[in-house]
Parts: structure tokens; C-alpha cells; sequence
């Protein structure tokens, strides 16, 4: 809750507006750096035969390069009225986060259990941690909704999708 | 008239009970995509691609092209009874729909928005209908400069018009940087796959569409604490009918709309503008203007009818000269690459059955999908009541799915999540995401146009102005690149004019 209350406060935190405004342009320009320096490993310039595979890549590189270089430069020096203002605030990031690591966590699961097994507990674990629901609804729901999603794909659509030791028990 | 046959036969094709299934079914998932957070337009066709690689391409893009339908009536539902716009385009309606359905006006704002967009959208059929093959005729003469040059104006002009010109230009190099991921067709050369393998196939853009738009979304919506705070919706038969009687008053408003629609949806990224347009204009004409925002029909017209026009008129481009109007519309055409077709203005001369269908499926799904909406909008906001951290992992879950059946790799899933951040930060600080997706879908043939142009003129730049044609369209595209600096200059030079 404390947070709540500084947000509305321009803060001199890290995390403004522009800092983020100005990471992002740095790391945009890495990329096109990157592709500017693998390109000219395969030429970007005329071969006989035209333009050389690297000539759309790097030109491409330069531009990305130059575009985030201005962006940069505007975010350090120009006036915009929410560049002191925070990216986001702790209380509303905390929100984003809840969302992402269990994705996450979704996504590393799904590796080892297939994405059945993952999904309902991803979808379980969610209603009761988030949304605080009782035991029962959140077993039949997860349950319910990954076994119409093993219906629809699996039998309907006969799109194979990942699956672990649980479907082969089953004989999938 | 020939068109006329080719119409009839399109109908005659479409009027299977398979088609027709086709289009409930993808009107419903459209509108369903549509309410839901996270899930919209471009996303949802991109996660139900995969499930039509073998069906026919008449029956996919049937079914495609009606979610893409159904989620542009759904901006209106969200709007109207949520006050969220489920997508950009929508958010003129909420600025009279939700102080409509404040004061128990609901239902009249729901039917008075959707008949709007019915009239929208036919306009923009319409339009096709006669425009589209007059455009694919006259395409037909163009060779690689020409299609180059086109390529080049459409980009231009995400620049000449967007908010932020070098935002939109980084988002329209990462979109072609991701296209030139993987082996060059040309040369056979690996590009920008730094020995890692799993890149050797590339990125593909159905896979950036779900992260950027759909995972994205919903860390957004996560963000902003989203509580569905809905009004109730009346809408029944009695409602509808008294708003229809009030309707043809509003006949001019729907002229504008339905005009403003059509000729944005031209341009790629033209439904929000087209949208705020025609709020803008019918303010300005109308007797009540002064009381728009506090709950005037006409303020719901007028947006819905431009914004659905605009979505429809995005496939005009895009099935005669093989660019995309909209994102959506560029999900559509990767869709039609991956069926096996070439789109382009070939597509009129060799997929007859095809563009007819489609274009046949158009009239008839905005029939069928006026009276879906009109009768099951109640089904569909009581989705939206059920609570979030249900629907959040659900989406999630599909989302995954979608990636991973895009040709079934469980790396395409982590590219997915990796692009949900990506867009999450990029939607923040106000990078346009069209552009990206737009370059990412028409990258290899930009770049194929522009090395078979050149190699045709062996290394002569001179060939992009070599006759009226592509000299006029370089010229525009250039002239849109540099519109911010040019404007930028002019505003000065008026300026300093004005003080001397």
C-alpha cells in the first residue's frame, strides 16, 4: 500500500519513464549492431549475381542503429512531460509479474509433463493463488477445460500436442 | 458483368452447409476473441490458423475472414457495456456508448452500433466488389520495381502518418530483421541465426502475433487491475426494432462513416484513425453535436460504421495487390501463403473460385453476423463476468497451443512469451506494433522485388524511376518517409515567415 501512495509522486527512482524509454533504445541498438556485424560476415554489397545476402540485413542494422540512437537522444534531452514519471508502478508491475512467472513456469513444465498436465495446473494454480477460489471449483475447472482442450485437439482436430508420461499412460 | 457471374458463382460456392458452418462457427469464435482480454483480431486468426491446414482454401479463409468480422462487432459489445475497448478501433464508441448504456440505453446503443457497422461493411463489400478486380487487372502489368515500389509506399506510410517516425521505423526494422532470420532464398546463406538451429526455419510471424498481441495484452490488462464493471444489457427484439425505426435519421452520419471507412481501410492501420474520423466529422455535422459524449446515438454510429468499413476495405489491397490493409489482414495473407496460394493480383485470374468465395462470404457473413450479434450478446457479456483469473491462464493456455501447433515446436512456445514481453514494453512506451507485423509478413517479398529489380537492370538504381508508373508511387512513398521532416520544415519556415 505504501507504494500506492509515492506512485503519483514524480520519483527519481530508476525506473522511469525514460530510463525504460532509454534501455530499450540501447538494446535496439545492439540488435542492429548485431545485425549489421553479421551481415558483413556474408557481404553486403553487389555480387555479380546482385545485391549479396547480407545487403537487405545490414541496411536494415544501420537504420534500427540511427532511429534508436535518436530516440536516445531525445529521451535524454528532450522535454516530454512523462519522462519523470514511473514506467510502472510496483503495485501494478507485482500484478504483471503474478502473470509472467507462472507463465513461465508454465512454459518449463510443459518440457517435462506435456502441455496437458501443465495447463491444468497452470490454470488450477492460478484460480486458487489469484482468484482464491475453493478447492473444488478449481480442481473441476482446470480438469474440465484441459480435457476439452485433449477433446478438440487431440480426437476433433488430431493436432499432436506435447504430451508426457501421463497421456502414455493412457495409451496416447 | 463478367464480375457479376463471378459473384454469382462465388455464392453458388459458398452455399454449402461446410461453408456456411464454417462462418457461424467463425463468426462466434470472432465475436468470442473479440470480448475476451488478450485475444482480438489479429490473434485470434493467427492461433486458429494451424487448424485450417487441411481444409480447403475457400472453407479456411471463409472461416478466418469471420473472425476477423466478429471481432470488429465485439469492439462494440466491450465498449458499450464495459467501457473497454477490446481494440483500438473501438475506443470512440465507449466515448457515447457506455453513457448510453449508463442510462439503461444499452440494447439501442448495441443495435444502433452493429446496424452501423452492417452498413459499414457493406459499402466496403461493395467496394471490392467493383474496385478489387478493376485493381488486380491493372497490378497485373506490374513487374518487380512496380511491387517494390507499392511495398515501399505501404511502409511509408505507417511513417508519414504515425504518431512517433522513428518508433514506427525501428518497429518496421524488427519486423523485417525477423523475416531475414534464417536461410536467405536467394543465396542459400544463413542470416542472423548465429549457430543457433532452431533458427534455421526463421521466426514465424503467426508465432510473434500471438506473443505481441495476445501474452502482451494480458500482462497490459494485468497491469491495469482489470474488473469488469459491466452495465446490463436489454436487447431484445422490441429494443431492436424501435432503434432501427430511428435509424434512418441518422442516414448522412452512415454516408460518412461508411465513405471514411472505406477509404482509410485502404491504408494499412487506418481503422482507429477512420474510426475517431468519422466521430469527429458527424460531431461537427450533426444538430446535437454539442452533446456528444453524454450518450448520443449518432456517437456510436458513426465510429462503428468507419471502423468496420475500414476493416473490411483492409481486404481490398490485400486480395488485389497481395499487401494487407490491416494487421489482421496480414495474419489473413500469411494464412493464404501457407495455403499454397500466391497472393497478388494473379489471384484474380487463377483462384477465381477463391476471391469469389470470399468476396461472396463477405456479404453473407455480415447478414449472419448482424443477427448473431443482435441475438447473443447477452451469452457474451456474461463471458466477460467471469472472473479474471480464469480467463487470464485460459488465455495463456491458448495462446501456447497456438504457438506450438504453428509446426509443432515447443521453441516457437519461449519465442512466444519472449514477444509477450517485448510487446508489453513496446505497447507502454508507445512503439506502433503493425508495422512490425506488417513488415515481418511482406519482408522476403519486399526483398525479392527489390533483387529482381535491380538484377533486371543489372545494379541500375535508375529502375524505380524508370517509367511514369513507378516513378509516381516512389516518389509518393518517398515523399510519405520524409512527410514528418518536410512538415517539420514548413511548419518553421511559416513560422519565421510569419514574424518577419
Amino acid at each position: 500500500m505504501e507504494q500506492n501512495q509515492t506512485q503519483e509522486q514524480p520519483c527519481s527512482g530508476r525506473w522511469t519513464h525514460q530510463n525504460v524509454e532509454m534501455i530499450v533504445a540501447v538494446l535496439i541498438m545492439l540488435i542492429g549492431a548485431l545485425m549489421m556485424v553479421d551481415s558483413l560476415r556474408i557481404g553486403i554489397g553487389w555480387a555479380s549475381d546482385g545485391p549479396q545476402g547480407g545487403y537487405f540485413p545490414f541496411r536494415t542494422g544501420a537504420i534500427l542503429c540511427i532511429s534508436s540512437v535518436v530516440i536516445l537522444l531525445r529521451a535524454l534531452f528532450g522535454k516530454k512531460h512523462n519522462n519523470r514519471k514511473p514506467f510502472v508502478s510496483w503495485g501494478s508491475f507485482r500484478q504483471v509479474l503474478f502473470v509472467l512467472i507462472p507463465a513461465l513456469l508454465y512454459v518449463l513444465v510443459t518440457q517435462f509433463t506435456g502441455i496437458y498436465v501443465a495447463s491444468a495446473l497452470f490454470i488450477g494454480g492460478f484460480m486458487r493463488v489469484i482468484g482464491r477460489f475453493n478447492w473444488l471449483r478449481v480442481i473441476l475447472t482446470s480438469v474440465i477445460i484441459t480435457a476439452l482442450l485433449f477433446w478438440m485437439f487431440e480426437i476433433q482436430f488430431m493436432v499432436p500436442l506435447p504430451k508426457g508420461p501421463l497421456e502414455s499412460l493412457f495409451g496416447y | 458483368m463478367e464480375d457479376l457471374l463471378n459473384l454469382f458463382h462465388g455464392f453458388a460456392i459458398i452455399f454449402s452447409w461446410y461453408n456456411l458452418g464454417m462462418m457461424v462457427v467463425g463468426l462466434m469464435l470472432g465475436v468470442l476473441v473479440g470480448v475476451l482480454p488478450g485475444l482480438g483480431g489479429p490473434n485470434g486468426v493467427a492461433i486458429l490458423l494451424p487448424l485450417t491446414f487441411t481444409m480447403s482454401p475457400t472453407s479456411a479463409i471463409v472461416m478466418l475472414s469471420c473472425i476477423y468480422w466478429g471481432s470488429l462487432f465485439a469492439g462494440a459489445i466491450t465498449s458499450i457495456l464495459f467501457n473497454i475497448p477490446g481494440e483500438s478501433h473501438s475506443v470512440a464508441t465507449t466515448f457515447d456508448g457506455y453513457p448510453l448504456a449508463q442510462q439503461g440505453r444499452a440494447g439501442e446503443a448495441l443495435t444502433a452500433s452493429f446496424t452501423g457497422s452492417f452498413f459499414g461493411a457493406l459499402f466496403s463489400v461493395l467496394m471490392i466488389t467493383f474496385l478489387a478486380p478493376l485493381v488486380a487487372k491493372f497490378a497485373l502489368k506490374f513487374g518487380p520495381p512496380e511491387f517494390f515500389s507499392v511495398y515501399l509506399l505501404t511502409f511509408a506510410s505507417f511513417v508519414g502518418t504515425g504518431k512517433d517516425p522513428f518508433k514506427t521505423l525501428v518497429s518496421l526494422m524488427l519486423g523485417f530483421g525477423l523475416a531475414q532470420i534464417g536461410m536467405d532464398n536467394v543465396s542459400g546463406q544463413l542470416r542472423l541465426t548465429f549457430g543457433w538451429s532452431e533458427l534455421l526455419r526463421g521466426v514465424d510471424f503467426l508465432v510473434v502475433v500471438i506473443g505481441l498481441f495476445g501474452v502482451g495484452e494480458i500482462l497490459l490488462s494485468m497491469e491495469e487491475g482489470l474488473k469488469f464493471e459491466g452495465v446490463d444489457d436489454k436487447i431484445n427484439p422490441k429494443v431492436v426494432w424501435q432503434t432501427w425505426k430511428k435509424l434512418p435519421k441518422y442516414w448522412l452520419t452512415v454516408i460518412f462513416g461508411a465513405v471514411i471507412g472505406a477509404w482509410m481501410g485502404f491504408k494499412p492501420g487506418g481503422a482507429t484513425a477512420a474510426s475517431f474520423m468519422s466521430y469527429g466529422l458527424a460531431k461537427k455535422i450533426s444538430k446535437n453535436g454539442d452533446k456528444f459524449g453524454t450518450g448520443e446515438l449518432e456517437g456510436v454510429i458513426a465510429p462503428e460504421t468507419a471502423a468496420h468499413g475500414s476493416g473490411c476495405a483492409a481486404l481490398l489491397p490485400m486480395m488485389a495487390l497481395g499487401i494487407p490493409g490491416s494487421a489482421t489482414a496480414a495474419v489473413l495473407l500469411g494464412g493464404l501463403m501457407i495455403w499454397g496460394l500466391q497472393p497478388g493480383p494473379l489471384l484474380f485470374v487463377e483462384q477465381k473460385e477463391f476471391v469469389w468465395g470470399l468476396i461472396a462470404s463477405m456479404y453473407l457473413s455480415n447478414v449472419v453476423g448482424l443477427v448473431i450479434v443482435l441475438s447473443t450478446v447477452p451469452l457474451f457479456a456474461a463471458i466477460l463476468r467471469i472472473p479474471f483469473s480464469i480467463i487470464a491462464p485460459v488465455i495463456v493456455v491458448v495462446c501456447a497451443i497456438g504457438a506450438y501447433t504453428v509446426n509443432n515446436a515447443m521453441f516457437n512456445i519461449w519465442v512466444m512469451l519472449t514477444f509477450g514481453v517485448i510487446g508489453y514494453i513496446f505497447k507502454k512506451l508507445d512503439y506502433p506494433l503493425a508495422p512490425l507485423i506488417l513488415a515481418l509478413v511482406l519482408g522476403d517479398k519486399t526483398e525479392v522485388s527489390f533483387r529482381q529489380a535491380i538484377l533486371g537492370s543489372q545494379g541500375d538504381l535508375g529502375v524505380f524511376f524508370s517509367n511514369w508508373l513507378v516513378g509516381a508511387i516512389m516518389t509518393a512513398g518517398l515523399l510519405l518517409l520524409f512527410w514528418p521532416a518536410i512538415a517539420a520544415i514548413w511548419s518553421k519556415l511559416r513560422k519565421r515567415l510569419a514574424t518577419s
